[in-house]
């Protein structure tokens, strides 16, 4: 197990090199950062050389790269534009988009996987085709017009509760953008657990487990959910990367300075620092959720051996 | 749901001693094609202490009756007529909250694939204990004592260890031993095993044979034994049962079946099994055709597409007539009794040799 670990953490530097490389490239790509900063105007060629200087925006691709990652190891995730630290900027924003992913996890789980047992065990009932539907319509439509329409209608209309998100960002005010933010996955959580409840619940060992003289609700709990949480897992692992740093869409319609907020900002100014070292530390969280995934397995299935 | 329609001769009061006792069982799937009929008037008695034997090919509705007779079948698509009646109580009209008392309780089934039948998930220990804990209310820590026991009874090597281990760990006769553990955990009054060595191999099936015999003198249980192996029956059940297509075509004693067979299905099944010291020169005779269709089986004796010897009644009665079975030793075929002796002992009884 510890072994197993090891060599999964050793893993992760080249796909960390890669991943942040990648990023690295593609917003050089974007376009000239300086022109960005004077904002319509052209930028004063002086001024211009000057601050491509200050930021050692003249040397080259690869030399920006090294340099970069080498403050990245010593914390220092360098300074947007505007003079703020990007380190500054993550331990606002970042608390905010973990208290969001949070609610969002809570709805995918509680509902998803409840709504997926009911389904799963009544195939065909009205119930079932009626949730079936509901989750169509959830996937099918996008986040936003979802958001815009739920903010609208709760918020403005029915007032029951803040259309825009204070910047504290408590747990109550984000309860309505967490289950916005949750809404698709939810649903593919419900299709998941029902497919595998659906699946599972005529094989052998569950008709074991009630031959045995078991009550249904332990039959269920205990013999059938667990087999059938295993896809569920792995879904739930990559979503938490996909939550985090996909919330850019959710949190803009709420109005919250999350992580997805500053890499708005940050890509519509053409803050390099902001981008790249936002997107630096969701691919570790990426690494990392997908090994705790991989670790999961072990718990839900005895017979995964970790060598 | 239970209407009890007798027909064609098939009543036989319960007797006296009979343990499990069912009565004209009618099993039917609804499905997509049409109406299954599995199991179509069935009737038998199995006695405290005593095995009896259920043999027939698949798709016989072997497996259909006991797990019917646990309540086990889908109840969507299924309707269940007829009567089971268990130590007096009637189990086709339970409730579910009854069955689930008896469950694994007063009647445990074995089932026939270890692997798949046991969940991967919990230790052997543990699933072992979960009947146990929920029927005699039992702690965690007593019910792993007992778990130990069952397992040190049918002898699994070091109990003690082993007893955590996961079923993947264990090899396939092991898991069989530990299936049988799971269904005696609360000393059941009946236990029904379904081809419980069908997925072994021949050293261990005589292991687990042997093993369930001196349980059942132990326990004194009584055992609906399925399956279709005829070598496992002669030596495990009392009184045999031959099915064919949802119904009983020959009951008596085991002995008595397999030495003089009445049935002309049971003489294809025993001229059609190969014989240790048989002579090798001449060739097996498997039934002629293939079992019929639950979804619309053949008029009168359902056997009569494949049977040889049906210019023998003469008429068509095999085809419009459905023979019944009598009390005892019997079996359902037009034949008359004479006719039934020289035909065995004329043709097929050289065969078998």
């Amino acid at each position: 197990m510890g072994r197993y670990v090891l060599r999964r953490l050793l893993q992760m530097i080249p796909v960390f090199v890669g991943a942040t490389l990648l990023i690295f490239l593609m917003v050089n790509v974007m376009g000239d950062p300086i022109a960005g900063l004077c904002g319509e105007r052209r930028c004063d060629p002086a001024t211009a050389a000057q601050l491509q200087r200050e930021f050692g925006l003249d040397e080259p691709v690869r030399q920006q790269y090294l340099t970069y990652m080498g403050n990245v190891f010593t914390g220092d995730f360098g300074t947007a534009f505007n003079g703020q630290e990007v380190t500054e900027l993550m331990s606002t924003a970042f608390p905010v988009t973990v208290r969001l992913t949070l609610i969002a996890l809570l709805f995918e789980i509680v509902i998803g996987v409840t709504l997926g047992v009911i389904t799963g065990l009544g195939r065909g009932r009205p119930v079932d085709t009626g949730v079936l539907l509901v989750t169509l319509v959830v996937i099918s439509v996008p986040t936003f017009v979802t958001g815009l329409l739920l903010q609208l209608l709760l918020g403005v209309k029915w007032g029951w509760i803040r259309p825009s998100v204070s910047s504290e960002a408590p747990f109550d005010e984000l309860i309505l953008p967490g289950l916005v933010l949750a809404s698709v996955s939810l649903a593919y959580v419900t299709r998941l657990t029902r497919t595998s409840i659906a699946e599972n619940r005529r094989s052998d060992y569950v008709r074991t487990a009630v031959a045995k003289g078991l009550p249904r609700h332990r039959v269920v709990v205990r013999h059938l959910l667990r087999t059938s949480l295993i896809p569920v897992v792995t879904f739930i692992g990559a979503d938490i990367g996909f939550l985090m740093g996909g919330a850019i869409v959710t949190e803009r319609i709420f109005n919250i300075h999350g992580v997805g907020y500053q890499l708005y900002q940050g890509i519509l100014r053409q803050n390099t620092q902001t981008v790249v070292g936002f997107v630096t530390v969701l691919v570790l969280v990426f690494l990392i959720a997908n090994l705790v995934v991989d670790l999961l397995y072990a718990v839900l299935d005895p017979r995964i051996r970790y060598v | 749901m239970t209407t009890l329609t007798k027909t064609e001769g098939e009543k036989a009061p319960t007797g006296p001693d009979s343990f499990l006792s069912v009565r004209d069982l009618r099993v039917r799937f609804s499905t997509e094609d049409g109406i299954v009929k599995a199991v179509d008037g069935l009737s038998f008695d199995v006695e405290r202490g005593k095995t009896l034997g259920i043999v027939g090919e698949s798709g016989s509705g072997k497996s259909v009756t006991n797990l019917t007779v646990l309540g086990l079948h889908n109840p969507k698509t299924t309707t269940v007529e007829g009567e089971i009646v268990l130590d007096g109580q009637e189990l086709v009209t339970a409730s579910e909250k009854e069955m689930e008392k008896l469950r694994g309780n007063k009647v445990a089934m074995i089932f026939q694939d270890p692997l798949t039948a046991l969940s991967p998930y919990y230790t052997v220990g543990r699933q072992i204990a979960e009947p146990f804990m929920k029927h005699t209310g039992a702690s965690k820590k007593e019910a792993r004592e007992r778990a130990i026991e069952m397992l040190t009874k049918v002898g699994i090597p070091q109990p003690k260890s082993r007893v955590d281990d996961y079923p993947h760990q264990f090899s396939g006769g092991m898991r069989q031993r530990a299936m049988i553990a799971m269904a005696l955990v609360c000393d059941p009054d009946l236990l029904i095993a379904d081809e419980p060595t069908t997925a072994l191999d021949v050293t261990v099936q005589a292991q687990i044979l042997d093993l369930l015999k001196d349980l059942q003198q132990e326990f004194g249980s009584a055992i609906v034994f399925i399956t279709h192996d005829l070598g496992v029956i002669s030596d495990m059940a009392d009184d045999l049962l031959v099915m064919y297509s949802g119904r009983a075509v020959e009951r008596g004693g085991v002995r008595e079946v397999l030495r003089e067979p009445r049935h002309p299905y049971t003489w294809g099944l025993l001229s059609s099994m190969p014989r240790l010291g048989g002579d090798t020169s001449q060739a097996l005779n498997p039934i002629p055709g293939s079992p019929p269709s639950l979804l619309n089986p053949p008029s009168g004796c359902p056997f009569h597409p494949r049977c040889a010897f049906t210019g023998e009644v003469g008429g068509d009665r095999c085809s419009t007539e459905r023979p019944p079975l009598g009390e005892g030793r019997a079996a359902a075929c037009h034949l008359t009794a004479e006719q039934k002796q020289t035909i065995f002992f004329d043709t097929i009884q050289p065969r078998l040799r």
